[in-house]
């Protein structure tokens, strides 16, 4: 049970833009009529991400009403899942895997560069305001560690100077390219391929 | 080792392409209207037949879950239920299934769907994997354009709807009833059983609940026969697996191999051998972090399958393997571990969410020589007074890999940690210790 803490500063009022009431109402669809409430994660999700990657409280009681449910239920979900983010984050969000498998291959070098490069705390913006890090447990990419998740992107078996150019891209505000930055397409052994040979880059 | 054309996962390395088109050449989809015109019980008898066990981690046998399902459906409807929150760290199967073999899972979910009845199904996949349940969407945006799902699916005249559920990162709902919780929109917080699922599960109706792996495999054992999957590996741990293999490997990888394969192989031959050499071999995890170590002389000679793992006091698990070398502070491993379930507890059940805690404070303290020598014996008590005593799988899950941790490198923890137990000296003040320990033996002399 992670310890979430709710941010001080709320906006007063929240409202689904056109294009997500649209997206909401077709995820409510693929619930039965009636358990509506299947609904919340992907709408707290949706909010999420319409408020600049954090939940705010105005939120909560918006998708509360928009399902038709107790808004204590809402901040029971909200606050139990580790990734809804209920104060904000940096626009670039850095999650560094560092469960024991990325842990065996250096993740802990990957969490230094974020101190050094980013902020020296764990969910405090940069300085430039863009950019946050946190510590965050498997992301079940064992096989590509160490690895981090950036906003919605894997990217896999990096190394600090790796890691390094991946952040001074994103301080000039460039995506890099995500996936594997050894040059692998997948979870396949590098160079010692044994099976479906065959197959190879068919 | 297996041949190749006995692999289920022929685009395990993405060679080919996970489009529809790529997916029909290497035989998805095929005779999918003959299978299921052979009707349920042939369904469900091939799959006993074939001894699939659940790969999700339990080794439930599938055939047998699937006949719990009700016969008829009476005023609920069916549910069937694809487990797809891969978060048991080392594992990392399910998530290439999604991405480069979807429409396999997605063939087997019709078959399985029209096995137990089912016209819904819903595919829960972790919030994090958000690509990988896009590649899983546009697969089946593919399969409805093409007939393959919706009312008369892949000319079967069975009516399924698969709906893809993010979940938000929480590893508890993996539990079976965890994840049934979180698709009704609450918190993920596992259920008492009985009553099981299969009876009453999703919004109270019966329900069916597999892992991707499981169901994946399932179109190409009805293809190929049941006694073919059984003949793969030995009785009872039948058939293939994906295992993974990470950790202090030189090639980390994810290869499908026969159930029943000897450990060092995996790691000699797929994964490139241990970083350091063989003899530089520390421990290894052999099935995802829940399962206990096993020491170096057991790896030389353990065959990977459920019963094997289990006479050497592990389990398979979900087949993730970590290997850990030397050059690691093993301690320090399993102590990161004990974080993560403390991390991950959901809270419900106090033996769990007070001892996870517990001991990760106390493996830290260890990792770190600032322990007493009794407080070995004490973290031992700590993890019995939790397994068991939780309503799911978790309190095992937690404390098996800090009891293998001491039934193997006990030695090595109170080398570490030296200090004479304060108990001894000092029994007289009741207040330094646990009350508790004052009964046991140790403390009293």
């Amino acid at each position: 049970m992670a310890v979430k803490k709710i941010s001080k500063v709320q906006p007063e009022k929240f409202e689904f833009s056109n294009k997500n009431k649209e997206t909401a109402d077709s995820i409510i669809k693929n619930y039965p009529s009636g358990k509506q409430q299947s609904a919340v994660m992907a709408l707290l999700y949706l909010a999420q991400k319409q408020n600049d990657n954090w939940i705010p409280l105005s939120a909560m009681k918006y998708i509360a009403n928009y399902l038709d449910m107790p808004y204590i239920k809402v901040y029971e979900v909200a606050t139990f899942y580790s990734m809804y983010n209920l104060t904000p984050v940096g626009k670039y969000f850095f999650q560094v895997c560092t469960t024991t498998p990325c842990m065996l291959r250096g993740a802990y070098n990957l969490v230094d560069v974020c101190k050094k490069k980013i902020s020296e705390e764990e969910n405090r913006l940069s300085e430039d305001g863009k950019t946050s890090w946190l510590e965050v447990e498997c992301l079940g990419a064992c096989v590509n560690a160490p690895m981090l998740q950036l906003n919605e992107d894997y990217y896999e078996d990096l190394d600090p100077a790796k890691l390094e150019q991946i952040i001074d891209k994103i301080s000039n505000d460039e995506v890099p390219q995500p996936g594997s930055y050894r040059g692998r397409l997948s979870s396949e052994p590098e160079n010692t391929r044994k099976t479906l040979i065959g197959n190879k880059n068919a | 080792m297996l041949e190749d054309k006995d692999r289920i996962f022929q685009n395990l390395y993405n060679d080919f392409g996970a489009d529809l088109t790529s997916a029909k050449q290497r035989g998805d989809w095929k005779d999918t209207k003959e299978i299921c015109g052979k009707g349920r019980d042939w369904i469900i008898n091939e799959i006993k037949a074939s001894e699939l066990r659940g790969r999700g981690g339990a080794g439930f046998p599938t055939g047998l879950k699937w006949s719990f399902a009700p016969k008829e459906v009476g005023s609920r409807p069916h549910y069937l239920v694809i487990n797809a929150d891969e978060s048991e760290p080392g594992t990392c199967k399910d998530r290439d299934i999604l991405r480069f073999e979807p429409h396999k899972l997605i063939e087997g979910c019709l078959i399985a769907s029209y096995a137990v009845n089912a016209h819904k199904c819903y595919i829960y996949i972790r919030g994090e994997y958000f690509n990988e349940g896009q590649k899983l969407q546009t697969a089946i945006d593919e399969a409805y354009k093409d007939g393959l799902l919706g009312k008369n699916s892949a000319g079967t005249n069975w009516e399924l709807d698969i709906y893809i559920h993010y979940g938000a990162g929480a590893y508890i709902c993996g539990e079976e009833t965890a994840l049934l919780e979180s698709i009704e929109g609450k918190k993920g917080q596992p259920r008492l059983k009985p009553p099981f699922p299969a009876l009453i599960g999703l919004y109270g109706c019966p329900t069916i609940i597999n892992n991707v792996e499981t169901i994946s495999v399932v179109p190409t054992i009805l293809r190929r026969g049941g006694k073919w999957f059984s003949s793969l590996g030995r009785p009872k741990n039948t058939g293939s697996k994906i295992y993974c293999i990470s950790g202090n490997v030189n090639n980390p990888c994810n290869v499908e191999e026969e159930m029943g394969i000897p450990l060092k192989e995996l790691i000699e031959k797929h994964a490139g051998g241990v970083i350091g050499g063989w003899d530089n071999l520390k421990a290894v995890i052999p099935g995802g972090s829940s399962m206990p170590l096993l020491p170096k002389e057991t790896c030389e000679t353990i065959k990977m399958d459920f019963d094997s793992c289990v006479e050497n006091k592990t389990g398979l698990g979900t087949a993730g393997i970590v290997v850990i070398n030397k050059d690691q502070d093993i301690i320090k491993c399993m102590a990161r571990i004990a974080r993560f379930y403390k991390h991950e507890s959901c809270g419900q059940c106090t033996p769990c969410r007070e001892g996870s805690g517990w001991m990760w404070r106390m493996l830290e303290r260890m990792a770190k020589g600032e322990a007493t020598r009794d407080e070995v014996d004490m973290l031992l008590d700590v993890t019995k007074q939790i397994e068991g005593h939780t309503i799911c799988a978790f309190g095992e899950g937690s404390s098996w890999p800090v009891q293998g941790l001491i039934r193997n490198f006990k030695d090595e923890i109170i080398e570490r940690n030296k200090f004479d137990p304060i108990v001894k000296k000092q029994k007289d003040i009741p207040y330094l210790v646990d009350q508790h320990l004052l009964e046991k033996e140790n403390a009293k002399t």
